[in-house]
């Protein structure tokens, strides 16, 4: 029997803004613990949370982005759980009426947007080593909580673990691209829940769902999902029922761990935020977020194809990596060739920088790869010596009509200085070029890579072979 | 000397210092020795001697004392919300509303007693013990700014700090024969308040008199940025001046009037309500058809607001512990040993409505009922200028009466838990005696019609000639 | 109505730990003011809208600029238990 896998995603998207979401308190990277902290963000008895308008500004630039509908009266809720990292007992949350519902990213469709806030850090520390007991301790640092949060739902629109990856590449670059996250999983910026389910090919009711929580790298959210799917694979096919829980997946084992606990099932508890009133999306509020909202990647990726004549699939890179497609870009502004500089871009150069490198921070200048490209275009010098040059680039940087004069890359002119080269490669080699002479094409190969190795690949190939025929009389 | 002092009215004071013919320092010094002397236990701090010298000079109110509700926040000075949970606890910042008195001239004076975390209605609820009403130290002030209306009326405050969320300025005041008004939900900030119940919850004064209750209202009002429900004022707040009712429309609530209403009280409201038409009022009935739910509507989304509100007491960051080895014991045992009673039924009340299947049915249900109250209100208030009720069914009662019968208890707001709902701003004022003890007359107006109703509750108090000296001697 | 169970319940939900007696009691009282509350269901509220806000304001929201946080040493005092520079608790699963 054949499976297929449904999957849903959460995300939390912690925004970039200056503040936290409710209070005035500078947003924390890494500081001393608790420094960050006010009576709001601690929730000392009497304070009041006041929200945030830049990070309505955000939520709503990610409502426009995954063409959401934006709710003209979103409401705020209180979602009441006890937790050290919770100082109210409740979070902040948009429950009822979320900021945005609806949209679509990447041909996943987007359930609903919402503003919430985050969670403190407990940082749990082992026994005390006190002489009585060590029981265990944790630790709570409240520089991170009240950080705004953007968490986006999408519908059970994915089906395997690759396009859950894609998924979020694409959503990570889109968050960068509007400027409202730096995205990083790393860091924590960017966390992913999964609800997975599989059935039986053809069968239209879902699977029993589980929930993988708190993934927090690419990597791990493909490998987790994979594991999972194969668990519940395994279960369906020795007879066992899939038991909906919650699950935490160990990136170094692999290994997927039940997160029910002995505490009853959630109850939240929701009911509407007393203390802050309902927000309305004004005109100029919507203005201003219109305004402010870039080029989406897939509209890029639309432009790369249908204006540049690029390949979907280049097309593609060069968009959903916002860094790479800018960097194109700013090359292409050099007046290069479009295609073969989109070629050289995502092949030599992502080749030799590392698939994850930002090239704007490597040696090789936007310029200098698009004159690198134009010198190949126009023959000046050939692929193999672009090649030699990108190297030289990559390592020490510098401009590219440089190098190829020191180095003297330059295409070899014509049959004048080729011709003794030629010459000189087929006596040394006269059972080749007797068999070259005889009708066997094969041995050519090595007559042009004599050529290139005493020209230094400055030769043009199809002129060595031309030149190879005349010499023959062939 | 300290008689004449404390016989002066708040403002007649601050008149009196900026005019140079008071010493404040005095002033302060002759309210602080009585407040030292205060059996009726409505402090739980006092002012350090000589904190007026502390004061601005500037400021209308220029160094009139203050006395202040426990559960305002106060930098630096204990503000226990009358919960052992809080024992102790000094916060790091001031609320605004006594950071706005403080810059207009009050100085504070000390805080005062309450029913814990403002539950309650008779200031029995209290971690720190219960308050003693001045007109008969065997009954209640009536709460839960019990400590507030004992204070100003014995002699031990010229002024204080109340809240009400369901009546609890307007009842001690009631209880304690002087003047509370409930502004208009909004009009005054929360920010600092230690929070009962966020959507009912508002400040107002407790004062000798309806002309000292404007002026510390006048500077109580306000939009505050750190409080998103908080609205400026739309009208300039001014002193009453008005000697007559002519042309004014009452409206008695047909439907919040009658059953359990004491024979006494009964008397001296329709005496009250003969001097308002002797003062040119016209007084007709009026339908308040959903008024009689307000209390079952009140018990759910005060308690649920409540139990939210409360979560944060967690033995975490401030206040009591007690420790444990495991997180859930740590918070179930801390939580059992810092609230009282009264709390701990409300807390268990409000988790209960709010918890899974019954939201609809008690909570949204709630709010229904509450728009249609505000709906009633609304009609009522394009008939009548105002509404006049009893404060509250009886007068002060007997300390130990209803701790006995939570229910009986909750009764006491009858009168005073919708116009809370509707958010609209009440005032109580000492309309006569019952059997020697106060009567207290509710005047309810629209949505920021303080001036206005200010400004009636002056002439009616002035007909009324309630005199509640004897219990400041 | 609100039974010994029910009683249970709600006290782990609200983190509340309950003596015997206090248990007891709390079902009967909680009983006895559910009862009142009842009341509401004597209203037809099917076309009513829930009011959680009585008094209308503009949106009021705060502009995206930092204040100074509380020194640490400030925000800690009030804590029965400091470690680290952080506020110590027992662990979730002791």
């Amino acid at each position: 029997m054949k499976y297929e896998t449904t999957i849903g995603l959460e995300i939390h998207v912690q925004l970039q803004t200056r503040t936290k979401m409710f209070c005035s308190c500078a947003l924390g990277f890494g500081e001393e613990p608790n420094t960050r902290t006010c009576p709001v963000c601690l929730a000392l008895p009497g304070a009041l949370p006041v929200a945030n308008a830049e990070a309505i500004h955000f939520g709503l630039l990610i409502g426009l982005a995954l063409g959401c509908d934006l709710n003209p009266l979103s409401k705020f809720d209180r979602k009441q759980y006890f937790y050290p990292d919770s100082p109210k007992g409740y979070q902040i949350s948009q429950n009822e009426e979320p900021l945005c519902s609806g949209g679509e990213l990447g041909g996943v469709r987007i359930h609903r947007v919402h503003l919430e806030e985050d969670a403190a850090k407990t940082i749990h520390s082992g026994g005390g080593g006190g002489r009585i007991l060590s029981s265990a301790n944790s630790v709570v640092d409240f520089n991170r909580g009240g950080t705004p949060l953007c968490e986006i739902v999408t519908e059970p629109d994915i089906t395997s673990a690759e396009q859950a990856g894609d998924f979020l590449r694409l959503l990570r670059t889109t968050m960068r691209r509007i400027g409202v996250s730096d995205v990083n999983m790393e860091e924590g910026s960017l966390r992913c829940d999964a609800n997975i389910s599989i059935r039986p090919s053809g069968q239209a009711q879902l699977g029993v769902k589980t929930e993988l929580k708190n993934m927090n790298s690419f990597r791990f959210i493909e490998r987790g999902i994979r594991a999972e799917v194969a668990r519940q694979e395994g279960l369906l096919r020795a007879g066992q029922p899939v038991v909906q829980e919650t699950l935490h997946f160990d990136p170094r084992t692999e290994r997927l761990t039940s997160m029910r606990s002995k505490e009853e099932a959630h109850d939240y508890r929701y009911f509407p935020e007393p203390d802050l009133t309902p927000v309305s999306i004004t005109a100029e509020m919507l203005e201003r977020a219109r305004a402010a909202l870039p080029e989406l990647p897939a509209a890029r990726a639309g432009r790369f194809e249908q204006e540049l004549g690029l390949h979907p699939d280049t097309a593609r890179l060069l968009a959903w990596r916002a860094e790479l497609g800018d960097y194109y870009e700013e090359a292409l502004a050099t007046g290069a060739e479009p295609v073969p500089l989109a070629n050289w871009t995502t092949n030599e150069l992502v080749q030799r920088l590392g698939a994850d490198a930002d090239p704007a921070t490597s040696n090789v200048r936007p310029a200098a790869l698009g004159v690198l490209v134009t010198l190949v275009t126009q023959k000046k010098i050939t692929a193999a010596a672009a090649k030699t040059v990108l190297d030289k680039l990559v390592a020490e940087g510098g401009d590219p009509t440089a190098i190829v004069e020191t180095e003297n890359l330059a295409a070899m002119g014509g049959a004048d200085e080729l011709a003794p080269v030629v010459a000189a490669a087929l006596e040394a080699q006269p059972a080749i070029a007797e068999r070259i002479k005889n009708g066997d094409p094969k041995p050519m190969g090595a007559i042009i890579g004599a050529v290139m190795k005493e020209t230094k690949g400055r030769a043009d190939g199809k002129e060595v072979t031309r030149l190879v025929r005349e010499q023959l009389g062939l | 000397m300290t008689a004449e002092l404390i016989a002066l009215s708040a403002k007649a004071a601050a008149d009196a210092i900026s005019a140079g013919e008071l010493d404040r320092a005095e002033y302060f010094a002759a309210y602080r020795a009585r407040s030292a002397a205060d059996e009726l236990n409505a402090y739980v701090w006092i002012s350090e001697e000589g904190g007026a010298r502390a004061a601005p000079v500037s400021g209308e109110l220029g160094g009139v004392p203050l006395a202040v509700k426990d559960l305002f926040c106060t930098e630096g000075v204990p503000s226990q919300a009358g919960s052992k949970i809080l024992e102790g606890y000094r916060p790091p910042y001031t609320a605004t509303v006594v950071e706005q008195l403080t810059a207009a001239g009050t100085v504070l004076l000390g805080k005062t007693n309450q029913d814990e975390f403002a539950m309650g209605s008779s200031n029995e609820n209290s971690a720190y013990g219960p308050v003693l009403n001045p007109w008969d130290r065997t009954r209640v002030p009536g709460g839960s700014s019990g400590g507030s209306a004992a204070a100003v009326a014995a002699g031990l405050a010229p002024w204080a700090l109340g809240t009400d969320t369901g009546g609890s300025i307007r009842q001690p005041a009631a209880l304690c024969g002087i003047v509370g008004l409930k502004p208009t939900y909004g009009s005054v900030s929360r920010y600092g308040m230690i929070a009962f119940a966020s959507s009912l919850d508002q400040a107002g004064p407790l004062a000798r008199d309806v002309t000292d209750a404007a002026l510390l209202y006048r500077h109580m009002a306000g939009r505050d940025p750190r409080d998103a429900t908080s609205v400026a004022h739309p009208e300039e707040l001014v002193l009453p001046s008005a000697q007559d009712l002519a042309g004014l429309r009452l409206g008695v609530p047909e439907d919040l009037t009658g059953e359990g209403v004491e024979p006494g009280v009964m008397a001296a409201f329709e005496a009250a309500l003969a001097q308002a038409e002797a003062l040119g009022a016209t007084v007709e009935r009026v339908a308040l058809p959903h008024a009689d739910y307000g209390l079952s509507a009140y018990y759910v989304l005060a308690p649920a607001e409540c139990s939210s509100n409360l979560s944060r007491f967690d033995g975490v960051r401030y206040g009591l512990r007690t420790p444990a080895d495991d997180l859930t014991a740590m918070y179930t045992q801390t939580r059992h040993d810092g609230f009282g009673p009264e709390v701990k039924r409300r807390v268990m009340l409000g988790t209960y409505v709010l918890s899974s299947g019954f939201y609809d049915a008690y909570y949204a249900s709630a709010q229904k009922v509450r728009t249609l109250i505000a709906e009633d209100f609304a009609r009522a208030f394009e008939r009548v200028d105002f509404l006049v009720t009893p404060t509250s069914p009886g007068v002060a009662f007997e300390l130990g009466a209803l701790t006995g019968d939570p229910l009986a208890m909750y009764l006491n707001d009858y009168f005073t838990v919708p116009m809370s709902l509707a958010g609209v701003p009440a005032i109580s004022l000492p309309c006569g005696l019952s059997d020697g003890l106060p009567v207290g007359l509710q005047l309810a107006g629209p949505a920021f019609s303080e001036n206005r109703l200010l400004d009636a509750a002056h002439a009616l108090e002035a007909a009324f000639g309630f005199d509640g000296a004897a219990v400041r001697a | 109505m609100i039974d010994r169970e029910q009683v249970l319940h709600v006290a782990r939900l609200a983190r509340l730990e309950l003596t015997e007696e206090e248990t007891e009691r709390m079902s009967e009282e909680l009983s006895k003011v559910l009862g009142h509350i009842e009341k509401i269901g004597e209203l037809d509220l099917a076309q009513v809208e829930p009011t959680s806000h009585v008094v209308a304001v503009d949106v009021a929201l705060r502009p995206d600029e930092p204040h100074r946080s509380l020194p640490r040493d400030v925000a800690l005092a009030p804590a029965p238990d400091v470690a680290d520079g952080g506020f110590r608790v027992p662990s979730p699963q002791a």
